[in-house]
């Protein structure tokens, strides 16, 4: 099994790898830190919450693989998928960074999560809602976790400060994908079996002002340019991370793990 | 993961300072016949100098290879090739994390500072335990770390429960039940590989098993009549088990393993003993346990560079964290 798969194109299909990639993804950069980060209390924290999110990313691509129509399950979903079958938004797959562009997006990602758990909770497909009710818990501490630090950050040294905004600049070009609507939004929301992306935006940023006001950051403004991972068009990063990660499904076929 | 055993280590001068006091001999009897009695310390006991500079040496190299040993496996956490297996390793290579917490923690509690530690570590004056010297090459090394390192570990870990220091021995109760759990996921790994998987991936663990099989022989430490500290660490409830008993046990248990996973370990020489009722195994090569141990293993500049690089890379983390604090502090004092 080490040619690609194909994806059919259905809404609902892409609602739900949306978010099992965000997860994916992110869980992916987080597990980098790995017997690197700045102290030993967050080699496991960070390893914690990447094993939280790849845990989300199964239960979701599992059940992706039921609604495809496919029988595909979830290895063949994240390691036989093709880069622009891929559905994350590109905030979840850009480099690590420093710790402080790692801090402050699962601030941003960890609290749209939450948000977004919190009302699949009551989506009508009901393996989806059981699928949130447990996320939701996780994504509460994983908030609190990048919360904290954001603070600790924001407003500890210069040097920690000046890392911060720098990290936030970048970041913040890719918050604007994280709340727009399209033809998928429109369907999973018509069917009952989610929010749309912009429901989200407020309640976000009612949080997110909290969170960056407690650590004295400034929000950026908003720039013209638009990223677009959900639909499939990623950064450049993306490739390197999936032949990272997909490279022993591709080089054994047929293998067994 | 652990560890190699302390009589790699130079002499501490064992058991023989000049006492100055009646009373500091007073103690020292009261010690010694508690160590006979098979009682455990406390950390704010009275102690010998030398068992507490011991103890801190070997808990908290053991502490240093629990998190130089997240390198290796940590190494393949990316490229892992199911989403089961990459849990799997990431609650693992955690687990290790939590080990090494545990024990500077341990360790702590004989006067020294975790940062103190850190330090000789960074700076080469602490050991860790050289197999974690050694490259993960293949996704199967992963597997025959958990089945076969993991396995010389817990041998050499499970006597460490009684060990007479009492938070070293609660220490190694928690993270022994962790490495049983960790080496039958190891040995699951590539059980599936070999009985399930196609001629390349059963090639692939065999090499990796070549690789592993005589550096784990080595994690035991040099042979009993070349270890002169084992005596002294025996006398103190520190050492419970020789280095070639240990050894001798980890073969048994490792050659029935290897029969049911249906791979060969490297050794012409590995037969089965009527006599003895063990396996026989052939000459290990301890110049290059000595070469590894001395600094010139295949990854030990490596494995360094990466522990000095996260903490130096991580220095304004720490600083932020501490100003913020003192800041806290400031506005709850005002």
């Amino acid at each position: 099994m080490s040619s690609s798969i194909k994806i059919p194109a259905t809404p609902e299909l892409h609602y739900l790898l949306r978010l099992s990639d965000t997860c994916l993804i992110l869980g992916q950069r987080l597990g980098e830190w790995c017997g690197h980060a700045p102290i030993l209390e967050e080699d496991i924290a960070l390893s914690n919450m990447a094993l939280d999110l790849i845990g989300q990313s199964r239960a979701l691509l599992t059940l992706a693989g039921q609604r495809s129509g496919e029988g595909y399950d979830e290895d063949q979903l994240a390691f036989l998928r093709d880069e622009i079958d891929y559905r994350n938004p590109t905030l979840a797959e850009l480099p690590r960074g420093d710790f402080a562009f790692t801090v402050l997006r699962n601030v941003i990602l960890s609290t749209w999560l939450k948000l977004m758990w919190e009302r699949l909770h009551d989506s009508s497909d009901a393996e989806l809602a059981a699928i949130a009710g447990k996320a939701l818990k996780e994504a509460r501490y994983h908030q609190q976790h990048a919360a904290d630090w954001a603070v600790r950050l924001g407003d500890g040294t210069d040097e920690s400060r000046r890392r911060c905004e720098a990290a936030l600049a970048t970041l913040w070009l890719y918050t604007p994908e994280l709340f727009e609507d399209d033809a998928v939004d429109a369907a999973a929301t018509a069917a009952g079996l989610g929010p749309a992306w912009s429901q989200l935006r407020e309640p976000w940023l009612a949080e997110i002002s909290e969170i960056l006001g407690e650590a004295t950051l400034a929000i950026p403004g908003e720039a013209a340019f638009r990223s677009s991972g959900k639909r499939g068009l990623h950064s450049e990063h993306m490739g390197y991370l999936l032949v990272e990660m997909q490279y022993l499904q591709r080089s054994y076929p047929g293998g067994a793990w | 993961m652990y560890t190699q055993a302390m009589d790699t280590l130079r002499d501490e001068g064992g058991d023989k300072p000049a006492l100055r006091t009646a009373e500091e001999a007073q103690l020292q009897q009261r010690f010694d016949n508690r160590i006979d009695a098979g009682d455990f310390i406390e950390a704010k006991d009275w102690m010998p100098e030398n068992y507490r500079k011991t103890l801190l040496r070997q808990i908290s190299q053991h502490a240093h290879s629990e998190i130089v040993g997240m390198l290796p496996e940590g190494n393949w956490i990316t490229r892992a090739p199911t989403l089961k297996r990459k849990s799997i390793l990431l609650a693992k290579v955690q687990d290790e994390g939590g080990h090494g917490l545990y024990l500077y923690a341990a360790a702590e509690t004989l006067g020294t500072s975790r940062d103190q530690m850190l330090d000789a570590l960074h700076t080469g004056k602490a050991k860790y335990s050289s197999i974690f010297n050694y490259p993960t090459l293949t996704w199967a090394d992963v597997g025959a770390i958990g089945w076969l390192v993991d396995g010389a570990a817990i041998m050499n870990q499970v006597p460490i429960c009684r060990c007479s220091f009492a938070p070293y021995a609660r220490a190694m109760v928690r993270i022994c039940r962790e490495e049983s759990f960790h080496q039958r996921q190891g040995f699951d790994s590539l059980l599936v590989m070999v009985k399930q998987g196609t001629d390349a991936q059963r090639a692939m663990v065999q090499e990796a098993v070549n690789r592993w099989w005589w550096p784990c022989l080595m994690m035991f430490g040099p042979p009993d009549d070349q270890s002169p500290n084992s005596a002294q660490g025996m006398r103190w409830g520190i050492k419970r088990v020789s280095n070639d008993t240990l050894r001798q046990k980890f073969v048994d248990a490792a050659v029935q393993q290897a029969e049911v996973l249906g791979v060969t370990f490297p050794d012409p020489d590995l037969r089965w003993n009527e006599e003895s009722q063990h396996w026989d195994y052939g000459a290990i090569d301890w110049s290059e346990f000595w070469r590894v141990v001395g600094g010139d293993g295949p990854c030990n500049r490596e494995r360094l560079a990466a522990r000095v690089k996260a903490w130096e890379d991580g220095e304004w983390v720490r600083e932020a964290a501490l100003a913020h604090a003192r800041k806290s502090d400031l506005k709850e004092a005002a």
